[in-house]
């Protein structure tokens, strides 16, 4: 059954007339073309799809539509203001994080949930909190090195 | 616009490879000056024969246009899949027609504008493609030059280029620039001279460090892989699998699939395929698919495999062979026999295979991720029976390869089923489509026997490889006496590939360097000797004896006076696609968990030369986190045809806290070729641990991967 479901998705208000029990990451994909937010495995078990709801990182492969009523939703899309990258995603530019990229967006949006939590992370907090999600290129060391950077320079008051 | 033709020698053949006219072709990139460009040595291109049934063209081929404002496009058949050839092809070309790097636009992997090509796989696209690009770009400078000199009447010996502006070197006030020599025109020019191709050494950008050039699109999502694309009508598709690899479809009933919402199933053949403008109503529908298979019995699983690769009837194919074995095990004072195990792995690029096909009157037009976009334009012209012309495959960014996308099932999939529909079609496979139809790493068992004589001087070396290849098991120590056997798959024998195999980064190497690298190890504890000092007696290649040096010097490596030494310090090396590597790792062994933690990796490697050092180096890292997966966790369980491990909850790869400092130096040898990058530091990894497991205890294991419940018995058996 459809429904009328209200949330605020990347700063803007988005209002759907849809099925509350569709997979939030296909909504994002095909209904809003918010195609930064990937699939890699649809279980929860990869991160390939992590957005920020209410500022926490969650897999929208194991979210409803449904779910985000009423809620906050961050996208890749979203994360950049006025042009500006985030401090995340400007350290994974400097420290080269990536190589295919797939894994990319997940990494940056679970890494700015992250930061929002704990701003003081530790290398050993960042380690653990990237834990589950994947990357088979193997941009490990640079992602952490991007992420502690990005938690300098917003600790810095930037 | 003018239009001028110099030293036409098309020899009446107006069509090239692309199966494109080439007025056609003009049409669809525009004016400038486009180089056509005869590659002079195919073999360097495409050095063996697999996989494709074409060879580099033999007619002329556009490589390189210049625009308006002197924008160079370079065209190529190669796809970026995340190895940053990207910006190494930039730093070549902007080097070779000196042109700033962001003058160099990358045109890759579409089969309607950019050249044939072989794929983008074997780390070949710096090595092999890179000298034909070079050339094409040294023509491209010859026709500006001689350009120039007739505009500016200046003998074109006098000229001098800085930043893509030509100047008269005695009146540096005359000039024009790539972008005015191109205005207004639409020349095309075939140059079929032997340009000289400058030395490397006299070059500003090769040889230095860049950072990617597509990591801004990445970090936004803007980047689009082949899943994020759309054209108008496009249905998903969900296909019907078999519980079972050997099923064979009997029945199939989906008249409660047709009820969800929009969805259309089509079927061709065993390929049924559900169809919905919605991912997930698609796979919804097709979870009320009713079929019925057949199941062949299969009966080995991923314990039995190796006992049956063992057993089987196969081939024995002697690869080398020098001196003589029997004579040399009697110079031999000690004597080793080592078997090794190595399993299947899946590739588990993050990017499932994808595809998007479309049928637009008489053409068909594939979007795929794939490293093989033209072997796969041959695969859809011919099942189709269509015109090469008509057929065109266009490569988006690809989410990791590693060799597993050369095979583009997915897309001949997806292609069948917009015919059936006549809908656009795009299939994502998902997680478990992967698991099961992926081409796998394969299993395969190692038997080496091999001795020492007194002096500690290796005299046999009696080398077996069973179904997996030799790759990698090419003689580098000194074995006057050797034969190196390939057992494999005999014609009417039951099929041991139960799961379909693929190249897997460094194909074959990881298993034929982890043996001879376990057995080394082993002939060094015979001769009671240090195991760096064992391999430096032993080794005669210089520029294997080079990089192992520069990664003990990098390490701070100090030999002990026995081994094991209880210092969790292990050695390994090899060779792959012309590369030397050497690896020296530190681990802590938990004796009471049974798992292992990697302390430090240093990797020396000698590439000849090294375009990009940085992108070398992010490479290199990869390989090596890559391969921790296949050390500690990977191995795909299967029993029959029925594959267990179907996604991330049981298939775990490399995470976050298995990653230890990773420190590397690259030879510096500006002087040489280049060499492959993409690959080779993967191949030691898990020999360097197995290595260092045995020094730090005494134990060794010859089972990969190196999981917590082998760790303990081979503690146990110690
Ligand atoms: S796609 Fe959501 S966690 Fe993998
Ligand atoms: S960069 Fe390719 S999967 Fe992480």
């Amino acid at each position: 059954m459809e429904e009328t479901i209200i949330f605020q998705l990347n700063g803007k208000q988005t209002e759907l007339k849809i099925d509350p029990t569709q997979t939030l990451l296909w909504v994002l994909r095909n209904n809003l073309g918010l195609t930064g937010t990937k699939f890699g495995c649809g279980i929860g078990f990869c991160g390939s799809c992590t957005v920020l709801i209410d500022n926490e990182p969650v897999r929208s492969c194991s979210t409803t539509v449904g779910d985000v009523k009423g809620k906050n939703v961050v996208t890749i899309e979203g994360l950049s203001k006025d042009g500006e990258l985030h401090p995340v995603q400007k350290a994974f530019v400097e420290h080269d994080a990536l190589q295919c990229g797939f894994c990319t967006p997940g990494m940056i949006m679970n890494a700015a949930g992250l930061l929002i939590k704990n701003p003081a992370i530790t290398r050993e907090e960042i380690i653990t909190g990237m834990e589950d999600n994947l990357c088979r290129c193997g941009a490990h060391v640079h992602i952490i090195d991007a992420v502690e950077a990005a938690a300098k320079e917003m600790k810095g008051g930037k | 616009m003018k239009n001028e033709k110099t030293k036409t020698h098309v020899s009446g053949k107006d069509k090239d490879r692309r199966g494109m006219e080439r007025r056609d072709f003009f049409k669809l990139v525009g004016g400038g000056i486009i180089v056509f460009f005869l590659p002079r040595c195919t073999t360097e291109s495409v050095p063996v024969a697999e996989p494709g049934k074409r060879s580099l063209p033999k007619d002329y081929n556009a490589f390189l246009k210049i625009d308006e404002d002197g924008t160079v496009h370079c065209y190529t058949g190669k796809i970026e899949q995340g190895q940053g050839i990207i910006i190494s092809l930039v730093q070549i070309m902007a080097d070779d027609l000196n042109v700033p790097m962001e003058k160099i636009k990358m045109v890759m992997g579409d089969t309607e504008i950019c050249p044939w090509d072989g794929g983008t796989w074997g780390s070949l696209t710096i090595r092999s493609f890179g000298p034909n690009m070079r050339r094409a770009a040294a023509e491209a400078k010859g026709v500006l030059l001689e350009l120039a000199s007739n505009k500016l009447k200046v003998p074109a010996s006098q000229l001098v280029v800085v930043d893509g502006v030509i100047s008269d070197s005695n009146n540096p006030g005359k000039s024009v620039t790539y972008g005015e020599l191109a205005r207004g025109r639409k020349i095309d020019k075939y140059l079929d001279v032997k340009p000289e191709v400058e030395d490397y050494s006299k070059f500003t950008f090769i040889g230095k460090s860049f950072k990617r050039n597509d990591s801004k699109i990445k970090v936004t999502g803007e980047a689009k892989y082949t899943g994020d694309l759309k054209v108008p009508g496009m249905l998903f598709a969900r296909i019907l699998r078999p519980a079972s690899l050997s099923g064979k479809l009997s029945s199939v009933d989906y008249s409660e699939a047709e009820k969800v919402p929009g969805t259309i199933v089509v079927r061709d053949g065993d390929l049924v395929g559900v169809l919905n403008e919605n991912f997930v109503l698609a796979d919804r529908a097709l979870e009320k698919v009713k079929a019925e298979y057949t199941y062949d019995e299969i009966q080995v699983d991923n314990k039995t495999i190796f006992e049956s690769m063992l057993k089987a009837d196969s081939t024995a194919d002697v690869e080398t062979t020098a001196g003589d074995l029997e004579a040399g095990f009697k110079l031999c004072d000690k004597i080793v026999e080592t078997e090794i195990h190595d399993p299947f792995l899946a590739h588990a690029f993050i990017e499932t295979h994808s595809a998007l096909a479309q049928f637009e009157k008489d053409k068909l037009t594939v979007w795929a991720s794939s490293q093989t976009p033209y072997l796969l334009q041959d695969a859809l012209a011919n099942h189709f029976s269509m015109p090469l012309n008509k057929v065109r495959v266009i490569v988006p960014f690809v989410g990791g390869g590693f060799g597993g996308k050369s095979k583009n099932q997915q897309a001949m999939e997806a292609a069948r089923l917009a015919k059936a529909s006549g809908k656009p079609v795009m299939l994502i496979w998902t997680r478990e489509d992967e698991f099961m139809y992926d081409n796998f790493h394969t299993a395969g068992v190692l038997k080496i026997k091999s001795g020492i004589d007194k002096e500690g001087l290796i005299k046999a070396w009696d080398y077996h490889a069973y179904f997996c290849g030799t790759r990698g098991s090419e003689i580098i120590y000194d074995m006057p006496n050797h034969k190196i056997t390939s057992h494999d798959h005999k014609e009417n024998t039951p099929r041991l590939h139960i799961l379909d195999i693929g190249p897997w980064r460094a194909p074959n190497n990881n298993t034929n360097t982890l043996g001879r690298e376990l057995q080394i190890d082993r002939l060094a504890v015979a001769a009671k000797m240090d195991p760096l000092e064992f391999r430096l007696k032993n080794l005669k290649d210089q520029r294997m004896i080079d990089t192992l040096k520069a990664a003990a010097d990098l390490f701070g490596y100090v030999p002990s006076k026995k081994y094991p030494s209880g210092r969790g310090i292990g050695i390994a090396l090899g060779t792959d696609v012309g590369t030397h590597v050497a690896e020296i790792a530190e681990i802590e062994v938990d004796k009471k968990t049974g798992r292992i933690k990697v302390k430090r990796i240093v990797c020396a490697q000698d590439m000849g030369l090294c375009v990009n050092p940085h992108g070398a180096t992010m490479q290199l890292e990869g390989c090596i986190t890559m391969a921790l997966g296949y050390t500690f966790k990977e191995e795909m369980n299967f029993e029959g045809g029925v594959v267990k491990d179907l996604n991330f909850d049981t298939y775990e790869i490399t995470r976050f806290s298995m990653v230890p400092k990773i420190e590397s130096i690259i030879l510096d040898r500006m002087d040489q070729p280049p060499h492959g990058g993409g690959e080779p530091a993967i191949i030691a990894v898990g020999a360097v641990i197995g290595n260092a497991f045995f020094d730090a205890t005494g134990a060794r294991m010859f089972q990969m991967p190196y999981t917590p419940e082998r760790v303990l018995e081979a503690l146990k058996k110690a």
